[in-house]
């Protein structure tokens, strides 16, 4: 069946804490830390649901190495051009759907409010997060964080990681 | 088609150096081009033909934005069809994309073959002897309307006009030559996803076309200072200047071969990529062209850069919106190896592309800086005023103007 197993409840808790720590830290635009949410052998990618669905591979952004997470980052503040924004994640329904050793599946729902600097503000993203998160001596960190988007379409460009 | 298009819009005098910048947002502008470009004289890309593989299999899409459905029918040959049922406008195909033995109008349930022949209309003998279609309806006068359609390497164009020259000749040599080198050896699709842009379809396809911004605007490159070899390259417009392709061709082939340890090199003050990985590439072409950025006229792109390899479709919105649609893909003959470059490769392209993203918001910009100047016209004169092809590939904007002429042709201002 698909759904939750049962954890220890402070597993549960480093799993969520981790979660929401991130989310706070993209809008509170602690980017930098970004990178340290994962381990160092890591994956993010950001791929819509029909590419997913379909087994496809590419998506919006794809970074498979630390440095690469790193790199975005770096980019964001000193090369790309863009209107200055900022983003409110809503996340939810976290749930822990597989364990394997120290490395935990989960899932959880997000949704994405892009505030734009004059003020619009309107959905940008909705989506699962589907992620693998290590859970080491008292810490959790994601080895892999899939951003799977339920819509095909981004407005005009994605910047700031999901 | 009455309409005089010399009433609506006074193109200014210099040729097509400079551009009327009420054509970005006027609506009766944007209806005329539906009907003399997009149902004009052009070829438009719908679609990749490997996705209608099986007889039955459809695909949803536009032209401008008439929509149309992209299918194999029983006999195996690709058709494109006007997405609208003859008896009320009806949408026919609803889903994206699917598999059927024939089109069926949901609302009243007319039947037509994959051809777009009407087959038969629900109670069109009455009920009861009452009701029913008159006797001298013709089903076979009341089709759907199914347009002229052309696979070439895999790509489907299709075209409202009678009068269009066939496919490759109306794209010339040199732009065949390109697609042949781009697409021919076959694709696997990696991936496909939507931009969606506050602007004119047009400001993006000008976007594609400058040559002149890339290495101003996107400063991904020059931040992380990651050479680029010395490189020969240029524009080649076709005849009339409608399709155009900018292009930059590694000199020697020695050079690609340091391509990997030269061009990492940071400068002091330099910011250095922590992975560099992501710029790491192989040579895929024996004429070493490390990027070629092609368009057909009026919305349809074919873009190599490096091993990033994706097709790109503008469509219209209304005057002050599109949609961009990419298909990013592969070959057959692609290594694991390749295939996990061309994915890390992706991250330069598309609306998260640390090299290009900015593409998509100049155009919204543009829309927004020129709303209250609409008698206004912008320049478009670096490197002249004609459509000459070009040796030079940054310092000019003869794509552009290409673009115009295409324009002006089509439209007769
Ligand atoms: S509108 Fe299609 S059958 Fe009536
Ligand atoms: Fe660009």
């Amino acid at each position: 069946m698909d759904g939750s197993i049962s954890v220890s409840g402070d597993a549960r808790q480093l799993i969520t804490d981790l979660i929401i720590d991130y989310a706070h830290a993209i809008d509170d635009d602690r980017l930098e830390s970004w990178a340290d949410f994962f381990t160092d052998d890591c994956s993010y990618r950001i791929i819509n649901r029909e590419n997913h669905d379909k087994g496809r591979v590419v998506g919006i952004m794809d970074c498979s190495s630390k440095g690469m997470l790193q790199d975005r980052i770096l980019a964001l503040r000193e090369a790309n051009v863009f209107e200055p924004h900022t983003y409110r994640h809503i996340v939810s329904g976290t749930r822990i759907v597989g364990q394997d050793g120290d490395v935990f599946s989960v899932e959880t729902s997000f949704l994405v409010v892009r505030i734009m600097q004059e003020g619009d503000m309107a959905i940008f993203c909705t989506g699962k997060y589907i992620d693998e998160v290590a859970v080491t001596g008292g810490t959790a960190r994601f080895r892999s964080r899939l951003v799977v988007c339920d819509s095909n379409r981004i407005d005009t460009l994605i910047v700031i990681p999901i | 088609m009455a309409t005089d298009i010399k009433n609506l819009v006074t193109w200014p005098d210099d040729g097509v150096s400079r551009i009327p910048i009420q054509i970005y947002t006027d609506p009766d502008i944007y209806t005329e081009e539906q009907q003399r470009i997009f149902r004009g004289p052009i070829w438009s890309f719908v679609g990749m033909a490997d996705e209608i593989a099986k007889p039955g299999d459809y695909q949803t899409t536009y032209i401008g934005d008439t929509p149309v459905i992209v299918l194999r029918d029983l006999e195996g040959d690709v058709q494109v069809i006007v997405n609208r049922c003859a008896h009320r406008g009806n949408l026919v195909c609803i889903a994206k994309e699917g598999h059927t033995e024939e089109l069926t109008c949901v609302y009243h349930n007319w039947r037509y073959d994959l051809q777009g022949n009407l087959k038969s209309v629900a109670f069109g003998k009455g009920v009861g002897k009452q009701g029913g279609m008159p006797d001298d309806f013709k089903r076979e006068d009341n089709g759907m309307q199914r347009l002229k359609c052309e696979v070439y390497a895999g790509l489907v164009f299709a075209t409202f006009s009678e009068e269009v020259a066939p496919l490759t000749e109306w794209l010339g040599a040199e732009m065949v030559e390109n697609i042949d080198r781009v697409v021919g050896r076959g694709m696997v699709l990696l991936g496909t996803y939507s931009q969606y842009m506050p602007n004119n379809w047009k400001l993006y396809m000008e976007n594609v076309r400058d040559s002149y911004h890339a290495s101003i605007l996107h400063m991904f490159q020059a931040t992380f200072r990651i050479n680029r070899l010395s490189m020969k390259g240029g524009i080649k417009l076709s005849d009339g200047g409608w399709h155009h392709i900018s292009y930059s061709i590694a000199e020697t082939d020695k050079e690609e071969s340091e391509y990997d340890s030269k061009k990492l090199r940071a400068v002091k003050d330099g910011y250095t990529l922590a992975d560099p990985s992501l710029v790491k590439g192989w040579r895929e072409f024996d004429c070493g062209t490390t990027l070629a950025i092609q368009s057909t006229y009026p919305n349809f792109v074919v873009q190599q850069i490096s091993n990033s390899l994706a097709l790109r479709l503008c469509l219209p919105k209304g005057p002050e919106e599109c949609e961009l649609l990419w298909w990013v893909f592969g070959t057959p003959e692609d290594t694991e190896e390749q295939r996990e470059i061309r994915i890390k490769q992706s991250n330069m392209i598309g609306p998260g592309g640390v090299i290009s993203m900015e593409d998509g918001v100049v155009g919204g910009w543009i829309q927004r800086g020129t709303k209250r100047d609409q008698d206004k016209s912008t320049i478009v004169q670096m490197g002249g005023r004609d459509i000459a092809p070009s040796a030079e590939g940054r310092a000019t904007e003869v794509s552009i103007r290409g673009f115009w002429q295409g324009y002006r042709d089509c439209m007769g201002v």
